[in-house]
């Protein structure tokens, strides 16, 4: 599958077009009060003007604790909840503001995979059916042959044996669901895959065993990946970018080896120094930094960084003025006053 | 870690072939199946697996709460301070659930009851254990409180559960499990459900609290990163059994069970090159309705032999601390030796 080269030819290959362009994306949510007139009272900042761009074939992993705003980001990018305002360019298509059914093509070229295996996929319906469906919807299916072949080496693709398409998903294991809904997502074809905490609920022998079909898949489609996960060692792992997300804003991204190797932000610090690696030596002898307090709620965030309440190296000035994310290292910015490039 | 107590000699806690099944409509499933473990004094023990590999039901055993029916614990010693909680009467075993060992489970707001303040939830083990009422209980709950790091501690005293943050809840549920200084805090997946640095908070607290008081830590997790940092020995188990044991540097550095090693290579790890391609366990794990004949892990395992599937290896000596039960564990160690290197 290779990038939709209307565009004009740039000195570069392909890649030099990004797939996906989100720029200063918001999502608020407003929360109402009244009976019989509702005024909005407060707004739920839950994405609070973020950009990023991927490339084709490439995998950006989406990084941050819960309330951060993550998947909310990843829906607005799909179109799936009320949109939000910015740009949102798809294969240099402007997505926000479009029509549900102007919204249907493109759809098919954004596959998404869910968290719960369980809950994601219709109980009543057959693994093939379920597998098939947006061939169906779609309309890729040529004849009713053509459909069942589809099925199966969709099935086969993912590890699957085509003769499971008869069963019903109670039948299959997490890991097995979490195929299945990775060959649904892939089935009519897309050039983007929105993964949200795919792996994050199946057990590590399982979760390896997704992450390498998810990176043979990408070889094999040159798909490129939008990743979002809590767990810091899976995103490295998978990805090529990655953006740190806390209460709306991105606050620090960076290739992934410079983002792991030496994080400038200090909330991208303390969330890397939290993990703790299974290496017993290592692990004792390391300092940890140790976050106080709680993420503050979406509705009344601290003023000026979101991070300031939290943040060990905090000053005055934190407080009162938001900081701008600004280019610190090569491809690598952080939204942070003290922050320093090296 | 440094309890010099002169009661060392015998351990806290000595599980002796626990087993504990359930009654479905399936029949009878073994969720854990033949279980033998120590916890001495003031240490720390990690007890790591996938989903269903029974290390909650082992802790559920212990305390005696595995929910009956459907489960029922078949056979079995728990010996805790020499006596056996499995033939004591349940008023006695309701002394030592608090008093003896206390719990810290996965979910804070299902174990914490939603219509009762903060303080009600602190006070009543402190009047059923320790003797306290009043306003003794009420200063020595606030006193907890602090202890666990929730500021305001008068105040909070008089909040409901729903009004705090996840990691509040954790922390208060600390707290009651400490507040009448058991000599063993269980704690089963108590931080998975949170955010990562709220995570690291809450591990290192406990971690203090508990060596403050000398009292033992048995962490009970999937993650082993957490058993890394924080357990002096583990317990690797796989379908309801203790497949090896050992000091964490042993069990992590030199591993000798095929399923250790397929867990340790299956984690991302951000010791390693990112490039790394990950070499997981194939297959699935078994049901345990109908586990397989011999060695469970035979139908996932590289090293298996025609012995495997025939009779179940038991856990052997391998070193001074480590035991491993598989027929081929000095294959799978060399091996894993030459690969690491």
């Amino acid at each position: 599958m290779t990038s939709t080269s209307t565009d004009i030819n740039q000195t570069n290959s392909s890649n030099s077009t990004p797939l996906l362009s989100v720029r200063n994306l918001k999502v608020h949510f407003p929360i109402k009060r009244g009976f019989l007139v509702q005024r909005e009272v407060a707004r739920v900042r839950a994405v609070d003007g973020v950009s990023f761009d991927i490339y084709p074939g490439e995998t950006l992993g989406l990084v941050g604790e819960s309330g951060s705003g993550k998947t909310t980001a990843a829906k607005a990018v799909i179109q799936l909840n009320n949109p939000g305002s910015g740009s949102v360019k798809f294969e240099g298509q402007e997505l926000v503001g479009l029509s549900t059914s102007a919204m249907r093509p493109i759809r098919r070229k954004m596959g998404m995979v869910f968290q719960d295996p369980y809950g994601s996929l219709n109980p009543r319906m057959r693994a093939g059916d379920i597998v098939g469906e947006p061939l169906k919807v779609h309309g890729l299916a040529e004849s009713r042959d053509g459909y069942r072949q589809q099925v199966a080496s969709l099935l086969t693709t993912v590890g699957l044996s085509p003769a499971m398409a008869e069963r019903y998903p109670n039948e299959f294991s997490g890991g097995q669901r979490q195929r299945l809904g990775i060959a649904r997502a892939i089935a009519a074809k897309p050039s983007l895959l929105i993964l949200d905490e795919s792996v994050s609920a199946l057990d590590v022998s399982i979760q390896a065993q997704i992450l390498n079909l998810l990176q043979d898949l990408q070889d094999e489609y040159n798909l490129a990946y939008l990743f979002i996960a809590h767990d810091l060692s899976v995103v490295r792992h998978i990805s090529h970018r990655v953006a740190v997300m806390y209460l709306g804003k991105i606050v620090e991204t960076a290739d992934a080896k410079d983002l792991y190797e030496r994080p400038l932000h200090p909330y991208t610090q303390a969330l890397l120094s939290a993990i703790p690696t299974p290496d017993p030596i290592h692990e004792r002898s390391r300092e940890r930094i140790i976050l106080r307090g709680d993420l503050p709620s979406p509705l009344s965030p601290p003023p000026g960084c979101g991070f300031s309440t939290r943040c060990p190296i905090a000053t005055e000035a934190c407080s009162a003025a938001v900081p701008e994310l600004k280019t610190l290292a090569e491809n690598q910015q952080a939204a942070c006053f003290l922050a320093q490039g090296r | 870690m440094t309890s010099d107590s002169p009661v060392n000699s015998s351990p806290l806690l000595q599980v002796r072939d626990l087993r504990t099944s359930f009654t479905t409509p399936e029949g009878k499933i073994g969720a854990v199946n033949g279980v033998s473990f120590d916890v001495n004094h003031g240490e720390t023990l990690g007890l790591v697996g996938e989903s269903g590999c029974g290390k909650s039901v082992s802790a559920l055993s212990i305390m005696q709460l595995v929910p009956n029916p459907p489960g029922v614990i078949e056979t079995g010693e728990i010996i805790f301070e020499g006596v056996d909680l499995l033939k004591i009467s349940s008023q006695e075993m309701q002394s030592v659930r608090g008093a003896g060992i206390g719990m810290i489970f996965q979910e804070p707001m299902s174990s914490l009851n939603p219509v009762l303040t903060i303080g009600r939830q602190i006070t009543e083990p402190l009047g059923v254990h320790m003797g306290l009422s009043g306003w003794a209980a009420e200063s020595r709950a606030a006193e907890l409180l602090e202890m666990v790091g929730i500021a305001d501690s008068r105040r909070r005293l008089g909040d409901h559960p729903h009004q705090l943050s996840g990691g509040q809840r954790q922390r208060v549920m600390i707290a009651i499990a400490l507040s009448c200084e058991p000599k063993l805090l269980i704690a089963d997946e108590a931080t998975t459900a949170l955010d990562v640095t709220i995570q690291a908070q809450i591990l290192e607290l406990m971690k203090n609290l508990t060596s403050e008081s000398g009292a033992a830590l048995m962490i009970i997790t999937h993650n082993l990163g957490i058993i890394a940092r924080y357990a002096d020995r583990l317990n690797v188990m796989y379908a309801g059994k203790i497949r090896e044991s050992g000091t964490a540097e042993q069990v992590y550095l030199q591993p000798n069970h095929p399923y250790t090693v397929g867990l340790l290579n299956s984690v991302p790890r951000l010791d390693r090159p990112a490039s790394e391609r990950l070499d997981p366990i194939e297959g699935e794990i078994p049901d345990p309705a109908n586990l397989p004949a011999g060695c469970a892990f035979t139908p996932r395992c590289r090293w298996v032999t025609e012995k495997c599937s025939v009779s179940e290896p038991e856990l052997e000596q391998v070193k001074d601390r480590q035991m491993v039960a598989c027929y081929e564990s000095k294959t799978v160690s060399e091996s894993v030796e030459i690969a690491w290197k």
